[in-house]
């Protein structure tokens, strides 16, 4: 029961966040704002308890969402292989970057608050 | 053999083909997974994408088939999204504390993946659509679809390039990490998995929650923090570059 009441408050916030987005033009997707509305739900435990059940559940098999998107990845292979080696190249330097970058700034202001050990 | 491809085409056209293959699909790759020792190469979405796509390719089953299916687990990714603001939540005392440094590391490492993207595509001379779909690549799939149209890239192939992306984060991390001298204590591992959170989303985070619990908590509020600050940043950068 705490399952399925969990996912209807996932539900309303994200149809809230849609809702509200549309209304008032806001330049963030409707389940990004659905997560700030939520991050203020929490406060109140008939929200926090059943949401703890369903967002426990769905995190851990979060990797499974992906997989309907990523065999869509077949219907652009004409693309890719027109762009293949280019893309490629973009892609992974790009992911590559983004990952080095993060953590040598994380552990250089981590190292500066003397926080390293914390 | 007239009998089973009879029975193929009924099942392949129900959504029950496309739901059951997904989970059953993925149950086994997990399984695998673990019986690999958790290897990086042995990913999940990747073993789960490469067999179910083969599989509709050799038996010419159309894709919008799969997807008939297919689509009530990706209807969850939404949910999903909301959903992050639970570990946020869980992990406020740490975000008030840390906030500061990992708000701008997750910044710093969300710019860069996105402006490198964005340099080298232009550079390889992607087109205007393909470029606008690879830019907003570091952040979860619903999102980067969501964002994608909004500056003018396709969804569909931005959703590819998330999930790309992911993977390659996933496969390569451990061996880019040890290169740049990222320790394995207490430290290291958050920082591990705040960096696979920022540029490789949910299929990284994924990959950190398998490697280690402390790099698996904090690729999930590196997860969430990105799709804040990538939604309220990209369009602002992408609308002031052109």
């Amino acid at each position: 029961m705490y399952a399925l009441q969990g996912l209807t408050w996932l539900l309303l916030l994200q149809t809230l966040g849609e809702l509200l987005v549309r209304h008032l033009g806001l330049p963030v997707p409707g389940p990004v704002l659905g997560m700030g509305l939520l991050w203020l739900a929490l406060r109140w435990p008939p929200v926090r308890e059943p949401v703890e059940t369903t967002a426990r559940f769905m995190l851990a098999h979060l990797s499974l969402l992906f997989v309907p998107v990523g065999v869509g990845v077949m219907t652009h292979l004409s693309l890719l292989g027109a762009y293949g080696w280019r893309l490629a190249v973009a892609l992974v330097l790009s992911t590559w970057i983004g990952l080095a970058v993060t953590a040598l700034v994380l552990r250089a202001l981590w190292r500066r608050e003397g926080q390293a050990d914390a | 053999m007239r009998d089973f491809v009879e029975l193929w085409t009924y099942l392949a056209s129900t959504p029950l083909f496309g739901l059951t293959a997904t989970l059953v699909v993925y149950s086994l790759a997990q399984a695998t997974a673990a019986r690999l020792n958790y290897a990086a190469w042995a990913n999940p979405v990747l073993l789960s994408v490469l067999t179910i796509a083969g599989t509709l390719l050799l038996t010419g089953t159309a894709y919008p088939t799969y997807f008939a299916g297919a689509q009530f687990i990706h209807f969850l990714l939404g949910p999903a999204v909301v959903a992050l603001g639970w570990p946020l939540w869980q992990r406020r005392e740490e975000l008030r504390r840390y906030g500061l440094p990992l708000c701008l590391a997750a910044l710093a490492g969300g710019t860069a993946a996105a402006l490198s993207a964005w340099l080298l595509g232009r550079w390889l001379g992607l087109p205007h659509e393909v470029l606008m779909s690879l830019v907003p690549k570091s952040v979860t799939a619903p999102v980067a679809m969501g964002l994608s149209e909004k500056i003018g890239g396709i969804p569909a192939l931005a959703a590819a390039f998330a999930v790309l992306t992911g993977m390659v984060g996933a496969l390569s991390g451990k061996t880019l990490f040890q290169w740049l001298g990222i320790p394995t204590d207490g430290p290291g591992w958050r920082t591990r998995g705040f960096a696979l959170g920022t540029a490789a989303h949910g299929i990284g985070a994924a990959r950190a929650l398998q490697v280690h619990p402390d790099a698996g908590a904090y690729a999930g509020l590196a997860l969430g923090l990105q799709v804040v600050l990538t939604s309220l940043t990209l369009p602002l950068v992408v609308h002031w570059l052109s």
